[in-house]
């Protein structure tokens, strides 16, 4: 049985579709990612799994359980890192697991033990009596980690889980979600971090407007979606790169302007850097391209607001 | 980590775990959050009960400040479950989103805004009950009857607790709530028969005052107050009973509209 069974999804706002037809099936035991740009419709749809609103149609199973109608007993065994953290400033770090666990209809004989493992889970022993506001950010997220797990769940959403984190404390968060998963637990991941994502991530798929763009692991996406190697060439000020770019469209199968950068996506990159070895005022980075030009490629160059 | 504990609640109690979140609050809280009830309505109520008191008749054959002692404790206990319901549900829901956090949880809306309904009546029970002491300990009850202000206490909560609730689903910030005190709360208090007996005013104006609430609140205590049985009984705890209920299932939809559209 899979964990999440959405199919042909659709939410409206007034005029707006934000969710148009989506589909997808997560299996347990695995990482699911739910990637897109500001605004494609990933919080929405993570609220309609959790039957914190109603479908216009479609269908949703969670955890075996029909959403909305059972939405509270789904819940039940799913755990939640919502986008913005909203511990409890009033409490301290046990105490905010202790009053999470009693949403859950957990006894406080049930829930004391289990608050050293959690904190030490999320990194934060010996901080079971800080006061929420002399967390640091990352802290913080991991105490919301930690909250999520206060009822042993089977299924962990998270929305987003390290924006607005430095590189330490994403890794942290990183290295416990793949324990997390080792563990047996199904994750539901919502982000527009693409390392994070093929870091992560077994499948994934790519929504834009409340439709599914793209489906598949990291390595598909990566493989039918694009060329293998990426030459990004930056002007260095002399005004070079539009003749440049001009000359020497033909070495690359792709090629890709944006502002004072191109990108030249190729299977052979060598005879385009041995013409950059000799074109003096442009500078270039080699390497090999990732989820981040899949995803670039199936949503656009645009802003997002 | 150690195996789940088996999840165990029974439906008809999910609002319990909200209670207990707030009532945790309110514990690191408690003794400034209880004096800061007091001292507002006590002093009115001590300046206005000798300083004008001294002026005036006795009302009903009691002196001024047992008058106005009976018509405090239900303002103050409106008064409590009203910022309760407002200020402190509205900093839950909309500033500190606990309200977010606990919708993730097994827990449903109704769960949420029942706990919140019955703490806001909590406190503003311990905001009647700590003017009773008070009263009480000036000579101001008369006999067992003061007892039953209690349950009195409760149901006047209740239904003030479900009105601001109402107006808190509405609320786009903290500064509309000034609206429902001066053209509802204050008013109200008016025409109540808090400060003066109803018969002061037009005829019209008592008959609405009479329909009022706080009106029901005034009817039961101030003769419990005074070691009388309250006539009508009945009508005025059916009708904060149904108040309450009213304007509780009023407010869950309104607050479902907001935020599980």
């Amino acid at each position: 049985m899979a964990a999440l069974d959405v199919s042909g999804l659709h939410k409206t706002y007034g005029d707006t579709e934000v969710v148009a037809g989506l589909s997808f099936t997560v299996e347990p035991g695995t990482c699911f990612g739910l990637l897109g740009p500001n605004g494609a419709g990933k919080t929405t749809t993570l609220r309609l799994c959790l039957g914190l609103t109603a479908p216009a149609s479609g269908s949703i199973t969670l955890g075996g359980h029909v959403i909305p109608a059972d939405a509270q007993a789904a819940r039940a065994k799913v755990g939640v890192v919502p986008q913005f953290d909203n511990l409890d400033p009033d409490f301290t770090c046990a105490e905010n697991l202790l009053v999470f666990g009693r949403y859950f209809g957990l006894k406080d004989a049930d829930i004391r033990p289990r608050i050293p493992q959690l904190l030490e889970f999320a990194s934060l022993a010996g901080k079971a009596d800080a006061r929420i506001a002399t967390l640091s950010g990352g802290m913080k997220r991991r105490l919301t980690l930690a909250r999520a797990l206060v009822a042993n769940p089977d299924i962990i959403f998270l929305d987003e889980p390290t924006t607005g984190l430095d590189p330490q404390a994403r890794h942290l968060i990183w290295e416990r979600l793949k324990k997390l998963k080792s563990a047996g637990k199904t994750l539901i991941l919502t982000t527009h971090f693409m390392d994070e994502a093929e870091r992560l991530c077994d499948r994934l798929i790519v929504i834009d407007h409340g439709r599914k763009i793209a489906e598949g692991s990291p390595r598909e996406l990566i493989a039918t979606h694009i060329e293998p190697q990426v030459i990004e060439v930056f002007d260095e000020s002399c005004g070079q790169l539009p003749d440049f770019t001009e000359n020497h469209r033909h070495l690359a199968d792709r090629v890709e302007q944006s502002g004072e950068t191109a990108f030249f996506y190729c299977r052979d990159p060598q005879p385009l850097l041995t013409a950059l070895a000799d074109a003096d005022g442009l500078r270039y980075v080699h390497r090999a391209s990732n989820l981040e030009d899949v995803f670039i490629k199936l949503t656009g160059r645009e802003l997002r607001d | 980590m150690s195996a789940a504990p088996a999840v165990t609640r029974p439906d008809l109690f999910g609002f319990l775990p909200v209670w207990q979140r707030n009532f945790l609050v309110w514990r690191k809280l408690a003794l400034p959050s209880i004096l800061g009830n007091l001292a507002d309505p006590l002093i009115y109520m001590l300046g206005l009960g000798y300083g004008l008191g001294a002026m005036l008749p006795e009302i009903d054959g009691q002196p001024y400040i047992a008058f106005l002692a009976a018509g405090t404790i239900c303002a103050s206990t409106m008064n409590a479950a009203t910022f309760e319901a407002l200020y402190s549900s509205f900093s839950r829901m909309h500033v500190q989103k606990t309200w977010d956090a606990i919708l993730n949880t097994p827990l449903g809306l109704n769960d949420v805004v029942a706990g919140e309904l019955f703490w806001a009546a909590t406190k503003s029970f311990f905001s009647g009950c700590a003017i009773l002491i008070v009263i009480t300990a000036m000579g101001l009850t008369n006999g067992p009857t003061a007892l039953l202000i209690l349950p009195a206490i409760v149901l006047t909560g209740l239904a003030f607790a479900a009105l601001g609730l109402i107006w808190n689903a509405l609320a786009p910030s903290y500064d509309f709530f000034m609206y429902y005190f001066t053209l509802f709360i204050t008013p109200m208090t008016l025409i109540s028969g808090v400060f003066f007996p109803t018969d002061q005013l037009p005829g019209w104006l008592a008959a609405i005052g009479g329909w009022l609430p706080l009106a029901q609140g005034v009817a039961l205590i101030r003769p419990l107050l005074a070691g009388q049985w309250p006539a009508d009984a009945l009508i005025h705890i059916m009708a904060l009973l149904a108040t309450t209920a009213i304007a509780f299932t009023i407010a869950l939809r309104l607050t479902r509209r907001r935020l599980l559209k």
